[in-house]
């Protein structure tokens, strides 16, 4: 907090409101942050926001990018979901039936016998090796309207891994082909649903070049334009948490300390983003 | 004539043997590697006819199929006049929509012990015509399957498009859609389908690391 004011030029004085993480997430690390969040509000005396992580996602890849009204699709280790701002919500599309994408990767990586190593994690080298590989290994494709699931692909990878008939190439590269295509898929199906003029990429796995290429193409073909958050802002961070706090905070969306109980299962559709305009009424 | 740019398929209004049809032409995606692309295209144009056939047979409207084209993707099938479900619900009566509802959750009730899952279940699939049918559309997602899984993920589906599209009436618009599928499916299959339901919503509210 010192570095951050420091950094900022500014005294503790001159903080107006306090924002946190509300949720959703795991408990004790919600925990650690609200409650450093209430004794500094409480102790400086100014108001306390509740923010929710996957809105602060969507705000900060707005404000960073200048998209205005985009279809977001968030890809992490934590969700994966797509979603667009309908009647005063950010309403979901699509999200995955059984795990994120971000874990599928790592879980595939980590059983593919791959280390991260100094500051390369292992979803950075499957991308690596995946763009030495050639062959397309068939995998399970499954898209479910706009939902998606990874369990069973997850599966199969990793039994062809055992089974050692490939090349590690070759099934990085097919695993990155399959998962990407159900992505890029249920995020066109979305825009086309809903007729937005923007696609937004987000969250840890937004640093994937071949995510990026497949989704760029994507928007191209349907006149949309394609924002990807500056790698920064797309992991969890600080200031999509500040940001977010301060557009609630405009709008009065304030929380007293004793109602400021962390939310584990905080859905996205839950929170009311009165901050954003509505384009058209219905 | 075009009359349709969707996501994945482009359909056009024709004229085939002095009749109005449809053709449906699924498009080859650029942001996809050729060959899964292909796999893609071809597994599905092969797939919906046959499933359209099998829904038809169990007595769920669906348009009839003339002709498919592989090299093409493409397939001739029945123009079914009407609207669109997700055009008309806001605007109905309540009573009207209750109606509505419960007569599709009875179909889709009938697709299930048939043994079919749509996998895209949305009002934007659903055709209401000016008789009053309703015709299902647009099978390139289903599959045939008899486990409850399937089954809670096609009405999960549903429940989502209700929830994101006709917001202000989602929640009794799914109770209907539900009473329907109880009438047809019995008082067992709809309990557990309605349990899988919650936990597939729970399933993909916020999964943290394992």
């Amino acid at each position: 907090m010192a570095k951050a004011l420091r950094e900022a030029s500014l005294k503790p004085t001159d903080v107006k409101v306090v924002a946190f993480s509300q949720g959703p997430g795991m408990g004790p690390c919600l925990r650690t942050g609200a409650t450093a969040a209430r004794a500094l509000s409480s102790y400086l005396g100014v108001p306390l926001v509740g923010v929710n992580h996957l809105v602060a996602h969507i705000e900060v890849g707005k404000m960073t990018t200048g998209a205005r009204d985009p279809v977001t699709l968030f890809v992490s280790g934590g969700s994966t979901l797509v979603t667009a701002f309908a009647a005063g919500r950010y309403r979901i599309f699509g999200e995955t039936l059984d795990i994120p994408v971000g874990n599928c990767i790592d879980v595939f990586a980590r059983e593919a016998g791959l280390r991260p190593e100094k500051g390369l994690p292992v979803a950075a080298k499957v991308m690596k090796l995946a763009s030495q590989g050639r062959e397309l290994v068939s995998l399970p494709y499954v898209v479910k309207g706009m939902d998606l699931s990874f369990s069973g692909l997850l599966t199969a990878a990793t039994q062809l891994v055992n089974d050692g008939r490939h090349s590690l190439e070759d099934l990085c590269f097919s695993l990155q082909e399959y998962v990407f295509s159900m992505l890029t898929e249920v995020t066109e199906r979305a825009l086309a649903h809903t007729e937005k003029p923007e696609v937004l990429l987000t969250g840890g796995v937004a640093a994937n070049e071949r995510l990026r290429s497949m989704l760029r193409v994507m928007a191209e073909d349907q006149d949309a334009r394609f924002c990807v958050v500056p790698r920064e802002f797309s992991t969890d961070n600080g200031a999509m948490i500040a940001w977010t706090g301060v557009l609630s905070y405009m709008h009065k969306t304030t929380v007293p300390v004793e109602q400021s109980f962390v939310r584990l299962r905080w859905r996205l559709d839950e929170v009311e983003v009165p901050w954003v305009e509505d384009e058209d009424a219905d | 004539m075009l009359i349709k740019k969707g996501a994945e398929a482009s359909l056009y209004l024709e004229e085939w043997h002095s009749r109005k049809v449809i053709l449906k032409k699924r498009l080859s995606k650029r942001y996809r590697v050729p060959e899964l692309d292909r796999e893609i295209q071809l597994h599905r144009t092969r797939h919906e006819p046959q499933i359209i056939n099998r829904a038809r047979k169990a007595g769920v409207p669906a348009p009839v199929i003339f002709m498919v084209d592989l090299a093409e993707a493409a397939i001739v099938m029945e123009f079914v006049e009407g609207k669109q479900v997700k055009q008309v619900l806001n605007d109905l009566q309540q009573e009207e929509r209750v109606c509505l509802c419960r007569r599709i959750g009875r179909l889709i009730g009938r697709l299930h012990s048939n043994g079919i899952v749509h996998g895209d279940l949305t009002t934007s699939n659903l055709i209401l015509t000016p008789r009053g049918k309703i015709v299902f559309l647009d099978f390139g997602l289903s599959e045939q399957s008899g486990e409850l899984e399937a089954r809670g993920v096609d009405l999960h589906l549903m429940k989502r498009a209700l929830n994101s599209t006709h917001y202000r009436h989602a929640r009794e618009s799914f109770g209907a859609i539900m009473e329907g599928y109880r009438e047809v499916m019995g008082d067992k299959a709809a309990e557990e389908v309605l349990g899988k339901i919650d936990e597939i919503e729970k399933r993909g509210r916020y999964i943290s690391e394992r």
